[in-house]
């Protein structure tokens, strides 16, 4: 019968894991659950619930690192970071209303733990790094059952390998994480927003590029097409009807006001400008973070592509060529070009070749199948594949970690 | 300091390798610019016996000079059909003994992997291999405005493949983060030869960020044939505030005030007394001689910016003590304020016959206790110290000046410099910020990991080089063959049922 165990101390979860290694029971890793759905379905009888190793263990807002057991609740992290003006900067977005979870106030939001397990990363990225860049230092079981260590509380540390990086993003295939160091930092003093409207695509990338490549210190550069613009709850928005292209500087006032008007200048010539207060602002970028704009229709496959970020609309412009007029129902940019986020109309392989032959055609980058049946992700590959030695290596890495299998087996590749 | 026992047979064979090796990397003709492919002369090798951390020395057994991947590739391939040992060198300016040669080991050196190979403006990136130096990035996008921004204060020097794998930082990077954070791409050749590519022009891994665990691996996972950064546009305006202070504590308290406040400057760097008279009297910086305790503090952004947050940072300072307050008023005197700073090491060689540059980070807050407790150690050690400290993000750079020819002072600053290590970890900090582990600190890991840990470590090692062949004696205190990391004792229906709650 499947089972979910839920721990309360890192020394059940080395029993577990060593109970289930001596079973040979593979257990699928989870937080809330709100992620449940991303990577490839896991063949697992058995779940470990890791949100019971709950708690700020410690939070000095003057050293700028809050550590916490991994199942806290990000509501929790989020609270502290408030209260004390701070913040994570590579702005963790929320992905519960594009993974069709409730995400109602009083529904779970997710865990630290979960968060990082899958290094998501909102708009700031472009500017302040992902999850990765913020892990200062990891706790966690392996698949070995055996408590382990990485990295530290302090932001300069090359002391050992960098196991933290490794175990950002590992999906839980490495091992289960029980504590985590996060640097932390203030909150700007407030914010604007550049729209540059009615660009298309390729204008898009171009305004988008011109204004990373300034020293206006960009900390979001995202285009939403006329169609998502029109889905979007800030007001001057949607009215307007045209595509958006968003341009976010943050920091100081005056200085704010000095860039943001800067930025309008530079960008004239492309297409009329307007400026979105700090609030509207938080809206917008909200949005393009979760990626919610695109979250509908509810059955449509989505497709998350890293591509450098000038490749942006001629990636889009040959997916929408390999996968046929009408099929792609929704998209957006983000990352200055770099973030592809591409809805698409159903099918059993939910156009895999047609999205990967885009990205290898146009200077390589990545691309991660989010949102499709599980049935269709258990046979297209979710994670982009890789060459054979570099499949190997990741193989054996797997297993260094988790020699048997046990942790999410399957989850990131067939077989790791 | 123990090495591993070198392999006699090896050594034997050494002639025969080098004739090997040479078929591999021929030598380039006399019109060529490639130069001499392998290296077996005494006297040649003796160029090589040594890093940035001179107290060692040990000639390798060859040095083979590859100019293209694929003699990397052929040259790893061989070594590890022949069991021969690989040590990775850049530019050879570790401060850990990183690229200290092996007695039966191969250093391939990558001084010819010296070009650019794409400046990529529209993607904000610079390809380039791995010889290239950390200044010649930046140089090459600098009339355009752009800048690399980690600046090891090594920067003429090192190499930017040395700086991936130490994890370099610098001044710059409390603002725009270490190596790690400005690196989007590289090439690597396993020790079977394989070339794999990670990362690119993008952003994140596709998969597990193997990329993100290659950095600070010390050359002991793979050689680094080639690297994707990023570049930044330069600022508008920088501008530097130099502080004298009274007493450390009120250095140390000014720069708590300054971050909690939520600002982060491009750099914030303290020097104590003894560094302050050093660079002074070699760079005549102008500095305050007066004080016990100096900060830098740059800023940087559009000039009203910059303006506003200097007259912050200037009142956070008078209300901690300072006695002398001066903002660079051009680009000029900004780099005069540097100056010294970035001079620091050198200037302590001349102050002393000798010294250690230590490597610790802490927890900001521990500073003045830190700080406190070294000059117990010093005077109980009879040595003298200065202190340079990365101040905005605790990386401490205590020197220890001893005399090597004077009997045990060598002996009496290692054992100086290990206690300060032991301190940072006690505080809740970490053995190295920046340097690497390499020999230097190698037997001190067990002070800030479990057994388990280090095994944890190892088996990456494993995954990535089972036989062991890149760079053995760095970084691990203890070798254990992977097999025998590898195996698990687990036997079915030994493990009670756990008591755990289950729904
Ligand atoms: C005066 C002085 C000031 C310094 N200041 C700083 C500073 O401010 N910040 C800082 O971080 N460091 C500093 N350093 C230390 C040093 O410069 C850095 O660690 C630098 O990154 C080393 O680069 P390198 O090319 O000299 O590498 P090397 O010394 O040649 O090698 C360092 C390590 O990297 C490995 N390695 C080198 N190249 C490769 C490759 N292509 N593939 C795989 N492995 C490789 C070697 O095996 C070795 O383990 C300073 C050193 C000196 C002498």
């Amino acid at each position: 019968m499947s089972q979910t165990y839920r721990p309360d101390t890192p020394e059940q979860v080395a029993d577990l894991i060593t109970w289930a290694l001596a079973e040979s029971t593979p257990l699928a890793l989870r937080g809330h659950g709100t992620k449940a759905a991303l990577g490839r379905p896991t063949n697992t009888s058995h779940a470990l619930d890791l949100s019971g190793i709950a708690g700020i263990v410690d939070y000095a807002p003057e050293e700028l690192v809050m550590t916490a057991r991994a199942g806290t609740s990000m509501a929790e992290v989020r609270a502290a970071l408030d209260a004390a003006g701070q913040m994570l900067a590579f702005e963790p977005p929320d992905w519960r209303p594009l993974l069709g979870q409730p995400h109602g106030p009083a529904d779970p939001p997710g865990t630290l733990g979960g968060l990082v397990a899958c290094n998501l990363a909102g708009s700031r990225r472009i500017s302040a790094g992902a999850a990765r860049d913020h892990v200062l230092g990891i706790a966690g079981v392996s698949g070995r059952g055996e408590a382990f260590r990485s990295g530290g509380r302090v932001v300069k540390n090359v002391t050992g390998f960098d196991l933290s990086k490794l175990l950002t993003g590992s999906m839980g295939t490495l091992a289960a994480l029980t504590e985590l160091s996060l640097k932390t930092v203030p909150r700007p003093e407030t914010s604007a927003t550049v729209l540059v409207l009615g660009l298309d695509a390729a204008d898009a990338v171009q305004a988008m590029t011109r204004a990373l490549g300034s020293s206006h210190e960009v900390s979001g550069a995202a285009h939403l097409p006329a169609a998502m613009a029109a889905r979007s709850a800030v007001a001057a928005i949607a009215g307007d009807g045209r595509a958006i292209t968003a341009l976010r500087v943050e920091g100081p006032d005056p200085s704010v006001a000095w860039r943001c008007q800067a930025l309008r200048t530079e960008l004239t010539a492309l297409g009329p400008t307007e400026a979105l207060s700090h609030d509207d602002g938080a809206v917008l970028w909200g949005e393009v973070s979760d990626a919610r704009l695109i979250a509908d229709p509810a059955d449509a496959v989505l497709w998350r592509l890293s591509v450098p970020p000038a490749q942006g609309a001629r990636v889009l412009a040959a997916v929408r060529h390999g996968v046929g007029e009408g099929h792609l129902s929704g998209w957006q940019m983000d990352w200055g070009g770099g973030l592809l986020w591409l809805a698409l109309a159903p099918t059993p392989e939910a156009h895999a070749g047609a999205v990967r032959d885009a990205v290898a055609h146009h200077g390589g980058g990545h691309a991660t199948l989010i949102r499709a049946g599980a049935d269709v992700r258990a046979h297209v590959p979710v994670f982009q594949p890789q060459p054979a030695p570099l499949a190997a290596l990741s193989r054996r890495v797997t297993e260094s970690f988790d020699p048997k299998g046990i942790l999410s087996p399957g989850r990131m590749a067939e077989g790791r | 300091m123990r090495m591993p026992d070198p392999d006699t047979d090896v050594i034997a064979r050494r002639a025969r390798i080098a004739r090997d090796l040479r078929r591999l990397v021929p030598d380039g003709s006399s019109n060529s610019p490639v130069g001499e492919g392998v290296i077996v002369d005494e006297d040649e090798l003796r160029a090589y016996e040594c890093d940035g951390l001179t107290a060692y020395r040990q000639p390798p057994l060859v040095v083979v000079l590859p100019s293209t991947t694929e003699q990397v590739s052929k040259v790893l391939r061989y070594c590890h059909d022949h069991g021969v040992k690989i040590v990775p060198r850049g530019a050879g300016t570790s401060l850990s003994g990183g690229a200290l040669p092996l007695a039966d080991a191969v250093t391939l050196g990558l001084g010819k992997f010296n070009r650019i190979l794409d400046i990529d403006y529209d993607n904000r990136c610079v390809v380039a291999q791995p010889g290239v130096t950390n200044l010649g990035i930046t140089q090459a996008v600098q009339a355009r405005g752009f800048y690399y921004a980690p600046d090891p204060s090594s920067q003429i020097a090192c190499s930017i493949g040395g700086n991936v794998a130490e994890n370099a930082g610098g001044v710059h990077c409390l603002k725009y983060g270490l190596t790690t954070n400005n690196l989007l791409g590289l090439e690597m050749v396993l020790m079977t030869g394989e070339v794999v590519r990670l990362g690119g022009r993008h952003l994140d891994p596709g998969d597990l960020d193997l990329m993100g665990v290659v950095t600070g691996s010390e050359g002991l996972l793979g050689v680094i044939t080639e690297v994707t950064v990023r570049i930044l546009r330069g600022p508008e305006t920088a501008r530097a505030v130099l502080m004298g202070f009274p007493d450390t504590t009120a250095a140390a308290d000014t720069v708590a005030a300054i971050i909690a406040q939520g600002i982060i400057p491009a750099g914030l760097e303290m020097m104590d007394r003894p560094a302050i008279h050093a660079a002074e009297d070699f760079v005549h910086a102008d500095y305050p001689l007066d004080v016990e305790a100096l900060l830098i503090c740059e800023l940087d952004g559009p000039e009203a910016e910059v303006d506003h947050l200097i007259e912050r940072v200037a009142a956070i300072a008078h209300d901690n003590r300072v006695v002398s307050l001066r903002a660079s008023a051009d680009d000029a005197e900004r780099a005069l304020f540097w100056a010294g700073r970035k001079a620091a090491f050198p200037a302590v060689g001349r102050i002393s016959p000798d010294y250690l540059c230590m490597d610790g980070s802490i927890p900001r807050q521990a500073l003045p206790r830190v700080l406190q407790r070294m000059t117990e150690m010093s005077r109980r050690y009879g040595l003298r110290v200065a202190n340079v400290f990365h101040a905005g993000d605790g990386n401490l750079h205590p020197l220890i000046l001893f005399d090597a020819n004077v009997s045990d002072e060598l002996e009496r600053a290692e054992a100086f410099g290990a206690d300060i290590l032991r301190l940072c970890v006690a505080v809740g900090g970490v053995l190295t910020g920046e340097h690497g582990v390499g020999v230097e600190k190698r037997d001190l890991m067990y002070t800030m990991f479990t057994e388990t840990d280090m095994a944890h470590q190892q088996r990456l090692k494993c995954a990535f080089d089972p036989g062991q062949f890149l760079n053995p004696g760095k970084v691990f205190p203890t070798l254990h063959r992977c097999a025998e990391l590898g195996r698990m004792r687990v036997s079915g229906g030994a493990v009670p049922f756990p008591d755990i709650p289950r729904f």
